[in-house]
């Protein structure tokens, strides 16, 4: 249906959107480049001049970046985990007859739509604080030390949060996921004689694959992104610096730019990694 | 008015060339119609003209005037389509002003036009209902009903019946040839049945791979086609083709006959064989004839009520003023 | 599954499932519900559930003293405002994409996503300096521009893949109709795809007003949004829980309503159409 008309139209209607993204991808990702070759301390005598790698010498030499990783992958890892297990769990139970289904759906999804600092400080406040919160309430109830959330079990805490905000997110999906499986695949498994866990294994959670890859790969872009559920908290204290929050600090807090630009390259160079494996899904379905 | 002239049209998708150079007149108030198997260009041959895609090389003229770049909209054609491709969103009597309002006519002079319509189209009792409350017959006037009220130089229909069930596609391929008797507006009709080409056009052109095999009324490709396509393509059944001795003894590579000009009898005749499947029609009989050594069975029609079944002997007469001679390249001879 | 299944085992369903909703859904419930409370009776031990002194007195403490109303305006702004832009920028990159798509259309495509995928911080530093220079920083039409940008990929996505269930023959109608690009975009294909179009400006609209790594970064007490005056009260005042939850309630309930509108496009939306 493409006429040279139709066709240079195209190319003029899709101009803005291209320009403004591409300007939008060049310009900073170009001016964080150069910066991360550079001495560039804003504060402290400005830009100092060409010093090649170093600051992505020192970057990955620095004593806070093996910790930071680590919290990374704790963090990313932790969240996927909990969420994607629930999150089956929870469609297939949602999958289920029952009354009621709508509302108990609006019910599971609704902490997707609170804003990430007002699901941070409801649950550092109401729920964690040592003395007032509601989980303090609890232990005393049973006659145990209150824990002290969000300096002793810091990570597990934040953790905790994030799962609440994106554990709706998993569940939705996977639901509708669910959903398209054809119930007849399941009939002819118990006519073949398979057991429960049998049609759970080898149907439907084959059916649910590519689903759960999505889930995964969003999530990780999202989740290493995450900041502030840190930055209401904890304020990357007490072991919760995550790259991207390390990235922040050095950035903004200590002003030392060239440092955390070259924190920013490698932050970007991970998450094309893990984008490449969902730009291949989702372009795999463009096709179809 | 409505002269359209195609010369040396041709058109590429990609590297791939669907239409090699052709050249096409229409004269003004003719029905048209474009006729082949699918895949054979004749959908883009009308999206051509329409505008709707661009030429590779040559000019199209409408009246006299290159429109070969003047876009879809501005050449003051009329489309109709296969999935009639009303908007859902309107009712049935903005849908049919739509092309008015396009053209920013007033608004009393819309009302005007859409009632005349309606009107002949017998939609005036459902011009506020939506597209998607009618029935499929209903849909097509609505389409025919937009097209016919910007008063088009020509009109494009692309399969416009394929949609419809058998009994409905019938009264349509009158209501339109009515339309066409009454309005002398030039048409075009593209369409992979023969029999609505056969049925509707002025001027049947048959196309085969992007090219034109014949271009003529429907009687004279059914006289005398050009070639061994058009002859298989045109006539219901389709023509019995015999190659080897037969075809020898009539000095050509084949020679085609058509089942109605076979005599069928049970008693005499110049081929002898079994009778394969029998279609009792009432007014007609068709017998798959099995003669032996013939590697096709031979199509017959014989009378309303002819009382022969499978496994009877059968003799057949071709009627020899009707046979037609086809050289090796499949081009008639003679 | 259309499959009859015995009262006892749905009996079992509905209570699991009730059971599990309302504790997912309790930080949110008891937020809503100490908002009501006085600062002590949010803070007593035992827990009071339901049966305290029921009070707004909070909700008008918060208006007063933090000028809330003001927060919510540039929420509105930021998040409306920047829906707008988008729709208006991506609508004919969409129309292009799905209606005269070349060999390179899901090329451009899987790049626009891929911009969705940069992480924030690797460009924060530059934006701030391109906000110094220009004079965005802490303006509401900063943030705009920002939200829009970020939010671009996933409404040209989403439109696209809407407008890809458009059977491009009406298009081609209304051109033949007589109808100039214009008119085509305007009077038949936007009708046709108010449904998608709605669903894509509620779910970006939700994504701007809780986007909070931009927000926070890039402004202060003038053009801050909800996500931003939500985390002014990180501390001390975050230890008044009754105003807390006031202004969070306040914050997340718009939102909320509109969320739960938009689960279906939900789906779409964030996955990219890779599951319906």
């Amino acid at each position: 249906m493409a006429t040279q008309h139709s066709r240079s139209a195209a190319r003029v209607m899709m101009a803005p959107a291209v320009i403004l993204l591409l300007g939008w991808m060049l310009i900073p990702l170009t001016m964080t480049l150069w910066f991360s070759f550079r001495r560039f301390l804003p504060l402290r005598g400005g830009d100092l001049g060409w010093i090649g790698l170093e600051n992505y010498v020192r970057f990955v030499t620095s004593s806070s970046f093996w910790p930071a990783v680590q919290t990374t992958l704790v963090l990313v890892g932790g969240v996927l985990l909990i969420t994607v297990v629930l999150g089956v769990l929870l469609a297939m139970l949602l999958d289920q007859p029952m009354w009621g289904q709508g509302v108990v759906r609006i019910l599971i999804i609704a902490p997707f739509f609170v804003m990430p600092t007002v699901s941070a400080l409801v649950w550092k406040n109401m729920f964690m604080d040592p003395v007032n919160g509601l989980f303090a309430h609890l232990w005393q109830a049973f006659g145990a030390e209150p824990i002290v959330w969000l300096s002793d079990a810091s990570l597990f805490s934040i953790v905790l949060i994030v799962s609440w905000q994106w554990l709706p997110f998993a569940t939705l999906i996977l639901l509708t996921a669910i959903q398209s499986l054809d119930s007849e695949q399941l009939e002819a498994a118990e006519m073949d004689g398979a057991p429960p866990l049998s049609r759970f294994g080898f149907i439907i959670l084959p059916h649910l694959s590519r689903a759960i890859t999505i889930v995964i790969l969003i999530q990780t872009i999202f989740l290493l992104s995450i900041f502030a559920e840190i930055f209401v908290t904890t304020g990357g204290a007490f072991g919760t610096r995550t790259l991207t929050y390390m990235i922040f600090q050095r950035v903004l807090e200590s002003q030392n730019v060239g440092l955390g630009s070259a924190g920013g390259v490698y932050a970007i160079i991970l998450a094309n990694i893990v984008a490449i494996f969902l730009m291949r899904i989702v372009g795999r379905n463009l096709d179809a | 008015m409505g002269r359209i002239v195609l010369d040396r049209v041709k058109k590429n998708f990609e590297q791939v060339t669907v239409i090699p150079p052709l050249d096409l007149e229409i004269n003004d108030g003719e029905f048209v119609v474009f006729v082949g198997p699918s895949g054979c260009g004749k959908s883009t041959l009308l999206r051509l003209i329409a505008g709707l895609e661009d030429v590779t090389q040559g000019t199209i003229s409408i009246d006299g005037n290159d429109a070969t770049d003047v876009p879809p909209a501005k050449r003051g054609l009329a489309m109709v389509f296969q999935s009639y491709a009303l908007y859902p969103h309107m009712s049935v009597r903005k849908n049919i002003a739509f092309p008015l309002r396009m053209a920013k006519l007033d608004k009393a002079e819309q009302d005007k036009r859409v009632e005349q319509a309606a009107d002949v189209l017998n939609l005036t009792d459902y011009l506020d209902r939506r597209p998607g409350q009618l029935s499929g017959g209903q849909r097509q006037r609505v389409a025919i009903g937009r097209a016919i009220v910007r008063e088009p130089a020509a009109f494009l229909f692309d399969e416009p019946l394929s949609n419809l069930d058998a009994a409905l596609r019938v009264g349509m391929r009158l209501e339109i040839s009515e339309l066409h008797k009454r309005l002398e507006t030039t048409m075009i009709y593209v369409t992979h049945d023969q029999v609505e080409a056969m049925t509707m056009a002025d001027k049947i052109v048959v196309l085969h791979a992007g090219v034109i095999e014949q271009v003529g009324s429907p009687l004279e490709l059914y006289r005398s086609p050009r070639n061994k396509f058009v002859a298989g393509f045109i006539g219901s059944p389709k023509m019995n083709f015999l190659a080897g001795e037969e075809a020898g003894k009539l000095n050509a590579d084949t020679v085609g006959i058509r089942p109605e000009h076979i005599r069928a009898s049970a008693s005499e005749g110049d081929w002898v064989g079994r009778v394969g499947v029998s279609e009792h029609l009432g007014s007609d009989t068709f017998f798959h004839v099995h003669v032996e050594d013939w590697p096709q069975p031979v199509t017959v029609r014989a009378g309303g009520e002819v009382e022969m079944y499978h496994g009877d002997t059968i003799y057949l007469t071709p009627d020899p003023e009707r046979i037609h001679r086809f050289d090796a390249q499949g081009l008639r001879l003679g | 599954m259309a499959r009859a299944v015995s009262t006892q085992q749905k009996t079992i369903n509905t209570v699991l499932a009730w059971a599990i909703g309302l504790l997912i859904f309790f930080p949110i419930l008891w937020t809503i519900l100490t908002s009501f409370k006085t600062e002590a009776q949010a803070i007593n031990d035992p827990p009071l559930f339901l049966f305290f002194d029921w009070t707004l007195e909070n909700y008008a403490i918060v208006q007063e003293r933090s000028d809330y109303m003001r927060f919510l305006w540039n929420s509105v702004i930021i998040a409306g405002g920047s829906t707008i832009v988008g729709i208006i920028i991506a609508v004919p990159a969409a129309w292009s994409m799905a209606f005269v798509p070349s060999k390179r259309t899901k090329d451009i495509l899987l790049w626009m996503l891929s911009t969705k995928m940069l992480p924030a911080v690797g460009v924060l530093y530059p934006i701030n300096l391109i906000f110094i220079q220009l004079g965005l920083l802490d303006t509401r039409t900063g943030l705009v521009i920002i939200m829009m940008l970020i939010n671009l990929p996933i409404i040209v996505w989403m439109l696209y893949t809407y407008f890809r269930e458009i059977p491009g023959e009406i298009l081609e109608a209304a051109r033949m109709d007589g109808a100039g690009l214009r008119d085509e975009i305007l009077y038949v294909l936007t009708p046709m795809a108010i449904p998608g179009i709605a669903s894509t400006i509620l779910l970006n609209f939700i994504l701007a007003w809780n986007e909070a790594f931009w927000t926070l970064n890039l402004t202060a007490a003038k053009a801050g949004p909800l996500t931003a005056f939500i985390a002014s009260y990180s501390s001390p005042e975050g230890l008044f829980f009754a105003k807390l939850s006031a202004a969070s309630t306040m914050a997340i309930a718009p939102i909320l309503i509109l969320g739960w509108f938009s689960q279906k496009q939900l789906v779409r939306g964030l996955t990219f159409g890779a599951v319906k």
